[in-house]
Formats: structure tokens, sequence, C-alpha cells
């Protein structure tokens, strides 16, 4: 690496070797009785923590003027003007870390006719709420969001600005980061405070959920995040809670608007599977694409929605948007069913959160038994239809 | 579009499987042995750029940022049937995050020429963030179009584009130049034809190195990042309940019951 390297090794390097195992991301290797840090370095300072004599340096680059970057800023996504209900876990997450820093909590949104859902954030616990409400600012468009909210963070210059990870925010997110040029960090599941350095550290998985990584923005602002859905917990209303709402006037001239929306259809079945109380699920244990009929059956009797495992969507059995898991949709339904699911990492990641697991699988060594509340070990064919008989009896029992 | 469409394809090499194996004792991620591959989100890009010059002519560059290795994933996209292969490679350019990388490639794209539309996919499986798209149109000052299903008509500078959304379908008109990722459900990619392969291996794949984006190597890579990674570990086993056998009868029986106990029904 050049001398402007983030790491210097020193001429008291013995080549002992102690960093090379240190080293989470493999970047060292000895060479001619000296450590080398090679490209994949992240300047963790975990060789430096392990060097016996001292011999390596982190050179961090000046913090500058951050201080004066206070307060947690969320993002309350609204469609139509209902409020997304991330914005509700963001809010509870947000008044955790606002006051942990011992700073304020603020929301933004943007929309028609949005103001009169303002208080409904105060009651969520947000101390201050700025309102962009204009006739252009209707339906979403990464323009003029993306125009608004870095405009609004320049301005208010929040330390930590957080947004869902949703479609929306997945796509906004990255532009607002890259404008102000900050960091950002993808589909974090859990976000505190570093109580020595006050850093949001930000974790998230990779590698498909087979490993989590802790990531901080030490010398940039805002530090930015979206965040997965139905990880955080929701903030709970306070009626009457008091809290200040500030309107914020639009400039539409200067906003950019490149994308035109021509037409939206809006998706068929209302019960979408994140906002279900009971999801049931199927696998590739149901053999073929008919098999989700059962699964469709007992989600009905138990009136839950209908979710399932990668392989499936894979086949083609059924459609994308009903698929669990790190590539498909987070759920956090009180009682998850998996059938003939065997429980992947990747499928863990979007439903392990559920209050209640239950699965019936053939395979009693399948790692969704060893997550679930109750696991059945048999053949889902045989076991669902007896269970749904079950359930109608008792039903019109009552 | 006399002249078709200059359509840029940016993809990234990956490990094959993302079952890293991980040392818990020193905190290492074991790498050894494990083949690398074109990103398999980016083969539905490819497909697209491809289908767009079938459709329209003009020319498709894939582009890449890596080590001198990533070459590999260039060959492969020209086996499918890209016409070249434009690597990054420079040691200032690497452990960057989604920040530097975007910029490195928009600098890139900028290097190439002139762009109608650069194309990515939906995320990789190995960052799994799906960043690098948006940021990139950032620096570029163009547009951008994230989970796109479907490419419609290119006519007068403007393209229609569908996309899924959490709530429903949405079609959009946006102008070129412009940046879309897409989403798997777009298209099947095409395997390599053996044509493809032979010409994949005379390729000249065209290097790019900072002596040729004459940025200050402290905007880039790791230096120009504004994350740092501090910890990696592997989640927290899970934790298990009561695991039965029985007959059907008896299953479905514990089942219920499990279900009257939480007052699901």
């Amino acid at each position: 690496m050049s001398e402007k390297a983030p790491v210097i090794v020193k001429d008291s390097c013995t080549g002992c070797g102690s960093c090379v195992p240190a080293c989470p991301f493999g970047a060292i290797t000895i060479e001619a009785g000296r450590a080398v840090i090679g490209d994949a370095c992240r300047v963790c300072s975990a060789c430096a923590d392990a060097c016996p004599s001292g011999a390596i340096k982190i050179v961090k680059a000046e913090v500058s003027d951050l201080s004066s970057w206070r307060g947690v800023l969320v993002f309350a996504e609204q469609h139509g003007s209902i409020i997304h209900p991330v914005a509700y876990e963001l809010l509870g997450k947000g008044r955790e870390l606002a006051d942990r820093l011992s700073e304020p909590l603020y929301a933004v949104i943007l929309g028609k006719d949005v103001k009169p859902k303002a208080q409904e954030l105060v009651a969520r616990g947000a101390d201050r709420v700025y309102v962009y409400d204009d006739p252009s600012l209707e339906s979403f468009r990464d323009d003029p969001y993306t125009d608004v909210l870095a405009g609004a963070c320049r301005e208010k210059r929040p330390s930590i600005f957080l947004i869902g990870a949703t479609s929306i925010g997945r796509s906004l997110g990255p532009r607002v980061a890259a404008r102000l040029k900050t960091g950002l960090t993808a589909d974090c599941t859990g976000l505190d405070i570093d109580p020595e350095t006050k850093l949001l550290r930000q974790t998230r998985p990779a590698y498909g959920g087979n490993i989590m990584a802790t990531i901080i923005t030490p010398n940039s602002r805002p530090q930015m995040a979206t965040v997965r859905y139905k990880v955080m917990n929701e903030a709970k209303p306070e009626p009457g809670r008091k809290g200040e709402i500030v309107e914020k006037p639009v400039n539409r001239k200067a906003i950019t608007d490149r994308i035109s929306i021509v037409n939206f259809e809006p998706a068929k079945d209302q019960v979408s599977i994140t906002d279900a109380d009971i999801v049931v699920s199927g696998g590739k244990g149901l053999g073929e694409a008919k098999g989700f009929e059962l699964i469709r059956g007992l989600a009905g009797v138990l009136g839950g929605a209908v979710g399932a495992s990668r392989p499936t969507v894979d086949e083609g059995w059924i459609e994308y948007r009903h698929q669990v898991g790190l590539s498909g949709r987070t759920v956090r339904p009180k009682l998850y069913i998996a059938c003939g699911i065997s429980g992947s990492v990747q499928h863990q990641a979007g439903m392990r959160t559920s209050d209640i697991i239950i699965a019936i699988n053939k395979d009693k060594e399948a790692p969704i038994c060893r997550i679930s509340s109750l696991a059945a070990v048999g053949d889902l064919y045989e076991v669902v239809p007896r269970l749904i008989e079950k359930i109608k009896e008792h039903k019109s029992r009552d | 579009m006399g002249t078709g469409l200059n359509i840029v394809v940016c993809i990234k090499q990956v490990p094959e499987t993302t079952e890293v194996e991980f040392d818990e004792a020193t905190g290492r991620l074991k790498r050894e042995g494990v083949a690398a591959v074109i990103n398999p989100f980016d083969e539905f890009a490819i497909e697209a750029g491809l289908r767009l010059k079938e459709k329209y002519g003009g020319v498709v560059r894939a582009l890449s940022m890596g080590p001198p290795m990533a070459e590999q994933a260039l060959r492969d996209a020209i086996a499918m049937g890209a016409d070249e292969g434009w690597l990054a490679t420079d040691r200032v350019f690497g452990g960057a995050d989604t920040w530097a990388t975007s910029l490195t490639l928009a600098l890139c794209v900028e290097k190439m020429g002139p762009f109608d539309i650069v194309i990515c996919g939906l995320k990789t499986t190995d960052g799994d963030t799906g960043q690098t798209g948006p940021e990139m149109a950032e620096h570029l000052g163009v547009p951008h179009v994230c989970y796109v299903n479907e490419i419609g008509e290119v006519k007068e500078g403007k393209v229609r584009l569908r996309r899924n959304l959490d709530d429903g379908v949405e079609t959009l008109e946006a102008p070129l130049p412009l940046i879309i990722t897409v989403s798997k459900d777009i298209n099947q990619p095409r395997l390599a034809t053996l044509r493809g392969r032979l010409a994949a291996k005379k390729a000249e794949i065209k290097k790019m190195t900072n002596q040729e984006l004459g940025k200050d190597p402290k905007e880039l890579g790791l230096e120009g990042s504004f994350t740092r990674v501090v910890k990696i570990f592997t989640p927290p086993p899970p934790v298990g309940g009561e695991v039965i056998e029985g007959n059907p009868d008896e299953l479905a029986e514990a089942i219920f019951q499990r279900l009257r106990e939480e007052k699901v029904i």
C-alpha cells in the first residue's frame, strides 16, 4: 500500500505473525519477516490490538466539526397519506438511540395532505416533525424525494438518519447518502450507540445471512442506515404527547423530477405477508406447485397469509411476493407455521423473530426444528389435512 | 437511435457460495478454495443488456471493479455475448465501501465514453446491499430506477420501465441516459455458447487503473470509504423448543392443542 495507507507497519515489526490470524479479513501476510497489510484491510484495528510489540499503527482521519450534527432523524414513509408501519419501528429504535445520546428525535414526512399525520409521529415519540406537504410530492419518485431529504439533512444536521429498508427506502437511501457524501449501511437488523465514541453501531447480515457485520460511519454525517422492516419494536402511541410540528416550504422550481409514473397497479391480495398475524409457509417438501393448495387451506382456516421458501419461488410454484427470507420479505407474525421447509440461514433470517414457530417436517435434524417452539416430525401431507379438520371441527362447535 | 444503444453492464465477481466458513476463535473468514463466479444477480443485468442490443443495435460493455482475477468474470460476460470487458483494477480501489465503489465505477463509465443506459443487478450475494447502482446514478448525475422487471420500448430518448414495489406494480417513463437495477424476474439469462467462449478466450480485457481515472487516491478505496467494518461474527445459535414424533393423528392433535394454548383458535 502507499504511504497514505490507513494502517502502517513500523520497523519494530518482528514478523512474529500474531496479527495474521487476528485479521478478520485475511488481509495480512508475513513477507520477508515483516507484516504486510493487503487490499482486503478494512481498518478494523484488530491487528494493532493483537501486535505484541506495538508495531502496527492505525492512522485515522481527523474528525472535524462533527459535533454540530445532533439528533436522530427518521424518514416516515407514507403511501396515500397512510404511514408505513416501518416508520413506527424506526421511531421506537430512534427514541432509544436519541435518549442514549441525550439528543432529540425528529421525523420527516413528505407527501400530499400529510400534515394531519404529523401528530401520529409525535404520539409515537418524535420531538419534532418536519412536514413537506406539496402536491408534487404525492407519490414517491427518487428525484424530488432525494432533493427534499438531502436539503432537510443539510439544514437540520442530524447525527443519525434512519430510513426503512422497504423497496422505496432501498432506492432512496443510497441516492440521499451519495448526495450528502456520507456512509450508508444497508438493511440493518441491529442498531446501538457505542458507549465510548457515541458512534452508531450498525449491525447487518452479509453473505446471505451467514455472517453478521457491525459497521460504523466515523467521519461523515449523518450516519445513515436503512433498517429492515419487522425487526425493531414499534413505538407505541402515547395519546396527547406533545411535540413540535414544523411545516416546511417546498420550492418546486428547485426540485428535479426526471421520471414520470405512467401507471400503478396495486397488488391484488390485500393481506400482505409482512402485515399478517399468522403466516403459513410451504417449502420444497411440498414436492409440487399443487402442494400450495394445502398451505392455502391451512392459512384459510386460521385466517393467515401464505408464505413460501425461496426454492419454491425459484421453481415457479408460487409468486415472489410470498417469499420469506433474506432475499424475500421478513415477517414477524404471532404464529409462523413452516410446512416442509428445512430452514436455511437465509429463510431463518426472514422469520426467526416470529412469536411462535411451528414446524412440520419429515426430517427431525432439519435446522427449522431447532428454532421452532414446536416441531412435529412427520409427513405434512398426512398431518396438515388432519390439522385442518380439527380446526374446522372446533370452529363449528363454537 | 440510428447508431444503436451504448449499454454498460456492471458486474462483480463473488465467491460461488455464501456458506462462507468462519473461524470463531480468530474471527477470520476462510476464503481459500472457494471458487469465484459472476454475481448471480448480475447475469440478469447482462441478459437485459444483450436483449436491448438485439432489439436496438449498439454495444454492450461489461464493467467490473476488482483484483486482476476478476478478469474471468468479464470473460464470462463476453462468453454470454457482451462485446467488451473493462476492469477497474488498482490497489487504491481496494477495500471500498459502496460509496467508494460507486464513485470508482462512475468515473470508469465516464472514461468509457457516452452511454445510454447502465444496467446493474439487484444486489450482490456477498455484500447484499443493492446500493451501488443508485449511488452511481448520483455520481453520474443521471436518474435511476431500481427493481426493473420489464424494459419496454426505447423511443425518442426515453424508455418505458416496469417494476415491482412492495404494494404493487409501477410503470415509469424515464429519459436516457439512466441507470437501472434489474430484478430476477426480468428474464432468463442465456448460457454461454461455444463460440462465445472462444471469443472470450481471445478478447482483450481493457484495464483501468487510477492513472486513467486521475482521482485523488484519498477519495477511493478504503481511504475514500465513509463506513468501517468494526466486527464480524456468526449469527447467534437458534433456540429450539419441543420436537415431537408420533403418528399423523397425534402430531395434528399436538399442534391443535398448542394453537389452543396460544389462543390462536
